[in-house]
């Protein structure tokens, strides 16, 4: 995929601003793009099943945001209200200070939206519904240089339902960057791309952050959050349960040691250490012979531990000390009530 | 950088109806993606372009074998009750129902294209094909058959015009309630066979009683063919026919019911047109 130093962006930015945005030391205080208060979406009436149950949150101008979540925590469902396709049950949605569902001319010009799946006829061609859609669109890109930032200018005549299904979610993306977007709204952009294309897609989605974009999307993959996001939210049952930056959520939950246990060895022999923690919800403290402590100070903790044992002449097999990640946050969130299915990938 | 969208404002009634202003150029677009896919999708293509020409075939077989010239243009108008109920509404609950289904309503909800815009564009080739017939069949049937040349082609046309406008109606709310482009053969029934009855498509009113006959001039495709059949011979029956101001006159009571359906389609897409697919 090639990148030209500029990607098409939104209208009306001056160089100075452009160049704040790799200065934050120039950086005027970030406008808030999308503002979302106690939001919530209940399906099938006031009997129904309600999918967002008081979602807040707040994405700054050339921000990314992820929402994390599991299946049916009520990420789409989150997302389709700040893109106004539906009117909240309850609480506010604001993108640049208007509604979306009810101001949609007003907003809609300013927006790009990539849905979680399908969206154009299977029997036109990629060179046709990019006609089709540039067709909609006031201030359209030129459609070749959109499909090449995707690489799909060589697929330009294939019907879409010929394209794979990572094809499909690039001519999404490039459909949804036509319009010359200042947000964009991104339900799992990268779902069923190869490692190859999604780092491509990772790469021009920080092309678009340079040049101001606001991005909010959601994502199953937690390094795609951990290389993109600046600020993250983790969904659980219409909640959001955790959120702020990646080292905010990650700090909240303890790092790990864990050690094969030498034989004759009682685990009540072994020297409290500094920070320790309790094992988190559903995670075992010993498995198979294997022993897995937690803290919250991992080099103290470690030296203490590693003092201990050569002090007594132990050999701790299969040493492992890591930091907590994102996927053990993400695990705590999914094992907090229910089961964590396909979510982690 | 092309040109800002040519933007037209729909009048009071489309203002009232909470419309608001409609881009042509948008719809254009639209309707341009959907011409092609009628035409690549051969059962759909097959209904709209074949149907209609083995009527008309259908047709002159009538006309040479009593060489009844009323009749003959009798029957050829009930040509434009097959168009209206197979290329207007069975062909776009088809496609209403594929383009949801496909989400491409809802992809285009998330653009600048207004709800209007999106339903009106995806009529589009549907519409021009059913208009382009009608043409045709009174070229055809005037210049190859010997049939009168419409009385008052303003009417003919106006009248197709309101059908069209109320089948489109009645398409996309019958959408709403069929789930997959095969059970739009059962969802359309009811429609199309009180449709085909009430009309005479299938056989005389006259022949019925009375109060029979009442209900059956209240359905909707019924009015829109008397419509019709004033425009061009200038009867809808036996009585003698009338000139171009004399139809109008008999035109009233039909012209009242074709608007009191048009009010009924506008209400029942509201209640019943689904965007999304259901969850």
């Amino acid at each position: 995929m090639a990148l030209p130093p500029v990607v098409g962006g939104p209208k009306n930015r001056s160089m100075n601003q452009t160049m704040t945005a790799t200065d934050p030391g120039l950086a005027p205080p970030d406008p808030t793009v999308v503002q979302v208060t106690d939001l919530r979406r209940r399906y099938g009436g006031s009997g129904g099943f309600e999918a967002v149950r008081g979602v807040s949150f707040s994405v700054g101008r050339g921000e990314l945001f992820a929402l994390l979540g599991t299946n049916g925590a009520g990420k789409t469902s989150t997302l389709e209200l700040v893109e106004g396709l539906d009117r909240p049950s309850g609480g506010t949605v604001r993108v640049f200070g208007r509604d979306p569902y009810r101001d949609r001319a007003a907003v809609r010009s300013r927006t790009g939206v990539m849905l979680q799946e399908g969206g154009f006829p299977a029997d036109l061609t990629v060179a046709e519904t990019a006609r089709m859609w540039a067709g909609t669109l006031p201030d359209p890109q030129p459609v070749d240089r959109v499909l090449e930032l995707v690489d799909l200018r060589h697929r330009t005549r294939t019907q879409v339902k010929q394209l794979s299904g990572g094809e499909r979610r690039r001519l999404d993306l490039a459909m949804a960057i036509l319009g010359r977007p200042d947000v964009l709204f991104l339900d799992e952009p990268t779902t069923g791309l190869d490692p190859e294309s999604r780092h491509n897609t990772w790469q021009l989605v920080r092309a678009l952050l340079v040049d101001g974009i606001t991005v909010l999307l959601t994502t199953h993959y937690l390094a795609e959050a951990a290389e993109l996001a600046d600020r993250l939210a983790i969904m659980h049952r219409g909640r959001i349960v955790t959120a702020g930056t990646v080292d905010e959520v990650v700090a909240t939950h303890p790092a790990r040691i864990g050690f094969a246990l030498p034989d004759g060895l009682d685990p009540a022999e072994l020297p409290a250490l500094p920070g320790a923690q309790p094992p988190p919800v559903g995670a075992p403290a010993a498995t198979g012979g294997r022993l897995t402590l937690y803290t919250d100070a991992l080099q103290p903790a470690l030296t203490a531990l590693l003092g201990w044992a050569n002090g007594r002449g132990l050999e701790l097999a299969g040493l492992d000390a890591r930091a907590a990640s994102l996927e053990e946050a993400f695990l705590a969130v999914a094992q907090s009530g229910g089961s964590v299915e396909e979510e982690v990938r | 950088m092309t040109a800002p969208a040519t933007t037209t404002s729909g009048g009071g009634l489309v203002r009232r109806l909470g419309l608001g202003p409609v881009s042509l150029r948008r719809i254009g677009a639209l309707g341009r993606a959907e011409m092609a896919l009628l035409l690549r999708n051969r059962t759909a293509a097959a209904t709209a372009l074949l149907l209609p020409l083995a009527t008309v075939a259908l047709f002159a077989t009538f006309v040479t074998a009593d060489g009844h010239v009323s009749t003959g243009a009798l029957l050829a108008t009930t040509m434009f009750g097959f168009l209206l109920l197979y290329v207007v509404y069975y062909n776009l609950v088809t496609t209403y129902v594929a383009r949801r289904e496909e989400r491409v309503l809802k992809r285009l909800r998330t653009g600048v294209v207004t709800d209007v815009e999106i339903l009106v564009g995806t009529a589009v080739p549907a519409l021009a094909l059913a208009l382009a017939q009608v043409l045709l069949t009174v070229v055809a049937a005037t210049v190859f058959f010997g049939l009168p040349v419409p009385v008052n082609l303003p009417l003919l046309l106006v009248a197709m015009l309101a059908g069209c406008a109320v089948f489109v109606l009645l398409a996309v709310a019958s959408s709403g309630v069929t789930r997959t482009v095969e059970t739009a053969q059962i969802t359309t029934m009811p429609v199309l066979i009180l449709s085909m009855i009430g009309s005479g498509v299938t056989g005389s009113v006259d022949s019925l009683p009375d109060g029979l006959a009442r209900v059956f001039q209240m359905l909707p495709l019924t009015p829109v063919l008397e419509l019709v059949r004033l425009g061009w011979v200038g009867t809808t029956g036996a009585d003698a026919p009338r000139d171009f101001v004399g139809v109008l006159a008999e035109a009233g009571r039909p012209a009242l019911i074709v608007l009191l359906w048009l009010a009924v389609g506008v209400s029942a897409t509201r209640r019943w047109f689904r965007w999304d697919t259901r969850r």
